[in-house]
């Protein structure tokens, strides 16, 4: 049978999980990361990031909105497909996202975006005209109350659903690597470590996207960029990146030590099918040079322009890493047989309901929402102004 | 309470927005789910309602005995007859109306027998281009009991 190599049983030959089941963890992923960065500032008080603060939240948000659509794609049958969150089963770790993401969501997400522009909506639902003023104004839900007190109080909400929204960012990401980790039939997935790996490249992915739309967002305005908001995005996108890879590393000398009755199969895999995608593009373009480029940021003193070009080169390549990383686990485990005798192919369609354009798509939704959020929400209002301890922080 | 406002304001429209979401659900959920489990009662109807294809062994050997006696004595006793010949049921039912296509034993057999180091040693396997050289398997082996001598 063309394209299928050694011995597959029958259900084997064909993938039924697509590229759109690449973008479900990569998208959620990079939620979560864009929001653990957010939280950096307002929980762990990192002010050189307070830049991306904003910037942060709404790349989640808008990332967010966009997360189940690749599962509805899938899941095909449009008039039905949305029962996934009106009728979830309790013991399907899958249909258990819909709990997941409305919490996130609506919970997190929405309060936190809400309250920290609440004084920006105030004011904006006062002075701008048109539609606009109807729809800030809408946003105010009716208070215009923006006295220090209320400000304060806000904060303080804000901050406790910062808190909450940490160990719920960790609950999406590590969730999502807990859908593969508990497929205890497939060898390639299953693996306690799964829902850390996952959580960590979650945030390795979301530092490196918010890193690169502050950039873009610097370059589009014509403004000076923060460069040091940008070396301290790098080193944290640096330590985490580190600890990802450790993790990375951690599970394969465990799969290669263990030498189960899966890896010979597995291994002569990722020597052969999975060569491009998870040698080169991961470990080597994906992970190797963003490192090292990194790294070498730690160590040495390069130039403002050096550091942004080196700066911008690590996010991109982390972000094809990342996503080959993804690639390398939903694909990858659906290529081998379980009777470790065969191997079948992943043959990527182009415009069909699971093929690359819906894929694309997808992946150019989220930038067209952002920019409606930031549109509507500017992250850099003058007005942006925090009160910390009852007094007025800084403007971003 | 009067800073606090906005804060009741918006979990208020938390409330209405889970309102909203039990009522809305209420409403597109399909009538019958929950009926027996957790999936649509009439499911069962509408699979029930599904043309049948399959006509099942038995009902094979009402008309053809004569070839099921070969066959459960043979290698292949476990086989199904439709495994083979394909579904069956509309000839079941009227037997002039669908005629069953004897298939190619040049492709049927290949798919098991045909030789791959991936199976079990013991297996009857053949290289067919070298056993039968594109020789149809059925001028030497009799389907139903293919073992010769």
């Amino acid at each position: 049978m063309h394209g299928v190599e050694g011995f597959m049983y029958p259900n084997e030959v064909e993938l039924q999980w697509s590229i759109l089941i690449v973008l479900y963890p990569f998208i959620t992923g990079l939620v979560a990361g864009a929001f653990i960065l957010a939280s950096l500032e307002r929980v762990f008080r990192v002010e050189a990031v307070k830049p991306t603060y904003r910037l942060a939240l709404l790349t989640a948000f808008g990332f967010m909105l966009v997360a189940p659509l690749p599962l509805q794609l899938h899941l095909g049958h449009p008039e039905r497909s949305y029962e996934m969150f009106t009728t979830p089963h309790k013991t399907s770790a899958m249909a258990m996202f819909g709990f997941v993401y409305m919490w996130y969501l609506a919970v997190v997400l929405f309060l936190e975006i809400w309250l920290d522009y609440r004084k920006d909506i105030v004011l904006l639902a006062q002075s701008a005209t048109g539609l606009k003023r109807w729809i800030y104004r809408l946003l105010t839900l009716g208070s215009y109350n923006v006295s220090d007190k209320s400000l304060a109080i806000d904060e303080r909400a804000g901050y406790i659903i910062t808190v909450i929204g940490i160990p719920s960012a960790f609950l999406l990401h590590g969730y999502v690597g807990f859908i593969f980790g508990s497929v205890k039939a497939n060898p390639w997935w299953s693996t306690p470590l799964m829902p850390i790996v996952f959580l960590f490249s979650a945030m390795v992915s979301g530092i490196a996207l918010v890193m690169l739309m502050y950039m873009a967002a610097v370059k589009i305005r014509k403004q000076q960029i923060d460069m040091r908001c940008l070396d301290t995005i790098a080193r944290y996108l640096f330590y985490t990146f580190v600890i990802d890879f450790s993790l990375e590393m951690l599970d394969l000398i465990h799969r290669m030590y263990e030498s189960g009755e899966s890896f010979q199969s597995l291994d002569f895999m990722v020597h052969t099918r999975l060569f491009f995608s998870q040698v080169l593009l991961q470990i080597i373009a994906g992970t190797c040079v963003p490192l090292a480029l990194l790294a070498a940021n730690q160590v040495y003193r390069f130039s403002d322009a050096t550091r942004r070009l080196m700066y911008g080169a690590a996010g991109g390549l982390t972000l094809i890493g990342i996503f080959a990383m993804r690639w390398n686990v939903v694909i990858g485990g659906q290529l081998f047989s379980k009777s470790f005798l065969g191997y079948t192919t992943y043959k990527l369609e182009f415009a069909t309901r699971e093929g690359l354009l819906p894929a694309v798509f997808l992946m150019i939704l989220p930038f067209v929402i952002i920019w409606g959020l930031i549109t509507l929400l500017p992250p850099w209002s003058a007005t942006h102004a925090r009160v910390v301890g009852g007094q007025h922080g800084g403007v971003s | 309470m009067k800073e606090a406002a906005h804060l009741i304001r918006v979990a208020a429209l938390f409330v209405t927005a889970l309102l909203v979401f039990l009522l809305v659900r209420q409403k597109v959920m399909p009538a019958t789910f929950g009926q027996y489990g957790h999936f649509r009662g009439s499911a069962l109807e509408e699979i029930r309602a599904r043309p049948i294809a399959f006509a099942g062994r038995p009902t094979c050997e009402m008309c053809h005995d004569d070839q099921l006696k070969v066959l459960k004595t043979s290698k292949h006793a476990n086989i199904g007859c439709e495994a083979c010949h394909g579904p069956q049921a509309k000839h079941a039912d009227d037997t002039a109306a669908a005629k069953p296509i004897l298939p190619d034993t040049k492709l049927l057999c290949a798919r098991c027998h045909e030789a791959n180091a991936a199976k079990p040693p013991k297996f009857p396997q053949v290289l067919s281009k070298d056993h039968s050289g594109g020789e149809a398997c059925n001028s030497c082996h009799q389907p139903h009991s293919p073992k010769i001598g």
